[in-house]
């Protein structure tokens, strides 16, 4: 199972401006390396990082190849509303992995 | 007429020259002098070597302690395994191999007169100064922590009170309970230091309180001898020790002494017991006399160790930038002996060669479970570095009689370090 991890105030006051931070471990393997055997390693990289405040894209981004490996994203959002958080990295192969977290706003 | 000035001063300079010329044949039974600023191993064994090469310098080592508590095997003090006092080395044996010890905390260099500061207002003048300041805790660069916070979150990473400090929360801590280290990013002292220590905290969780947990948070994604610890943490200690990489949320960005927490990129642990091993620097006055640049590491030259800011000045042990070769009292050690082959040689007007240098860091995980690595080093490019193919790792696979050896073949080397510095 592919490890994610993401960092999100448990509580905020409507309209706070909030960090959330969000890590997931993947090798990002470009396609352009050789193996040992001089075979090429094929490429494996996420290609599309989404995050849904209730549903509602707040913040999305397209990798590419020059991305590291466990690629950490960190950005600033909005406290509208008590909700869910959620985290989707699509990869090459159009795997989704996903990730949730829970924000309390008074 | 303006572009004259430079050759006219260069034709007064030159008469200075030849009329100076003189003075060192004035002072020709007069021995040349060497002042050394800091007691530890890279200072005080650069003492000792510089009297055994040769016996017709004057020594003078600066120290204002009594007495020097060694950081090599305090991580067994921590673990129970070990008394403090076997870690304390005085300075009462130097004056007999004809080293001046002067018990005075140095404040301040004239670079340009040649001429140390003392805190009681005395002076010494050198010909050459060498300035072996160890480290400095860095407590800018971690937010939340500061010389009070460590009371409460200790950083052991100097030995003494604070190495007690640290043993005695983990007597105090109840079964069950949550380790946190802190490890920060290179370069700082004793590479493998915070892993041997998280190592032997689990030995001593493991015998004494099983139900605790040991989490090390790491701003780095690798580390010292990473597959031999590993290995002998699954062996030894499975399930008990954690390591957070990085990647996956390892830095401490924060730390809030009160509640014992350690934020990360990634979330927040509150410790039983926090020991936080923060970034580090030179020794405060190396920055203060000019050769430590913005890293807040001192630039060498690898043959002399004469500082490549403040000439007349060398920089031994950790507070040096030491190209490959790690912080490590091994290191400091082998710097000593580089440097006072050099400042022999300089001294007496003869070309200092290129040296060698090694360097070993025994680690223990367990009592008689002992692990090393080595590496040789030689001045390229300005820098100390790793001479391709010599030194390694122990083998990842030895019977327990190769880890029960390295474990004695450690605490053989503390001895012989302790007495080429101590006497």
């Amino acid at each position: 199972m592919t490890r994610a991890l993401v960092n999100v105030p448990k509580t905020a006051k409507r309209g706070d401006v909030i960090d959330v931070r969000a890590m997931i471990a993947h090798p990002m393997e470009t396609g352009y390396r050789m193996g040992p055997n001089g075979v090429p390693i094929p490429r494996d990289i996420i290609t599309r990082f989404e995050c849904l405040y209730d549903g509602e894209i707040v913040f999305a981004a397209e990798f590419f190849p020059a991305m590291s490996a466990n690629p950490f994203i960190s950005f600033s959002t909005v406290a509208t509303a008590s909700g869910t958080l959620t985290f989707r990295w699509t990869d090459d192969a159009g795997k989704v992995e996903t990730a949730t977290a829970e924000i309390a706003v008074s | 007429m303006r572009p004259l000035l430079p050759s006219r001063r260069s034709v007064v300079g030159g008469l200075a020259a030849t009329a100076m010329l003189g003075a060192p044949a004035l002072r020709a039974q007069a021995p040349p002098r060497v002042v050394v600023i800091g007691g530890g191993f890279a200072g005080a064994s650069l003492a000792q070597a510089l009297r055994r090469e040769d016996a017709g310098i004057a020594v003078t080592l600066v120290e204002p302690k009594a007495s020097y508590i060694a950081c090599p095997l305090s991580n067994y003090v921590i673990a129970g395994l070990r008394d403090i006092e076997a870690q304390r080395f005085g300075y009462e044996r130097l004056p007999g191999n004809g080293i001046t010890v002067v018990p005075q905390a140095a404040v301040d260099v004239d670079a340009a007169r040649r001429q140390v500061r003392l805190a009681d207002g005395g002076t010494l003048d050198y010909d050459r100064l060498v300035v072996a300041p160890g480290i400095a805790l860095n407590f800018d660069a971690l937010p939340g922590y500061d010389a009070a916070a460590a009371e409460l979150m200790p950083h052991a990473w100097q030995a003494g009170e604070q190495t007690l400090l640290l043993r005695r929360q983990l007597e105090a801590m109840e079964d069950g309970g949550l380790v946190v280290i802190s490890a920060p990013a290179s370069p700082f002292r004793c590479p493998p230091g915070p892993y041997e220590r998280a190592s032997l905290i689990a030995h001593y969780l493991k015998t004494h309180k099983p139900r605790s947990k040991l989490i090390i948070l790491d701003a780095k994604d690798s580390f010292s001898k990473q597959r031999l610890f590993e290995a002998a943490w699954k062996a030894l200690y499975p399930g008990l020790i954690e390591w957070v990489s990085l990647s996956f949320g390892g830095k401490v960005i924060e730390v809030d002494p009160k509640t014992r927490t350690l934020v990360t990129e990634l979330g927040s642990h509150e410790a039983a017991v926090a020991n936080v091993i923060p970034p580090q620097r030179a020794g405060v006055i190396a920055a203060r006399i000019g050769v430590a640049d913005a890293t807040g590491w001192c630039p060498i030259d690898p043959v002399t160790f004469e500082s490549k800011l403040v000439p007349g000045i060398h920089v031994v042990g950790d507070a040096a930038i030491g190209g490959a070769m790690p912080k490590s009292a091994f290191t400091a050690n082998a710097h000593a002996k580089a440097c006072a082959t050099a400042l022999a040689a300089l001294l007496r007007g003869r070309a200092p060669g290129e040296p060698k240098l090694v360097n070993v860091c025994y680690s223990l995980v367990a009592p008689g479970y002992g692990i090393s690595i080595a590496g040789v080093y030689s001045p390229k490019n300005g820098l100390l570095a790793d001479v391709e193919g010599a030194g390694g790792t122990s083998p990842l696979d030895a019977p327990a009689s190769v880890r029960a050896e390295e474990a004695a073949f450690g605490e053989a080397w503390f001895e012989t370090i302790t007495t080429e510095a101590f006497g």
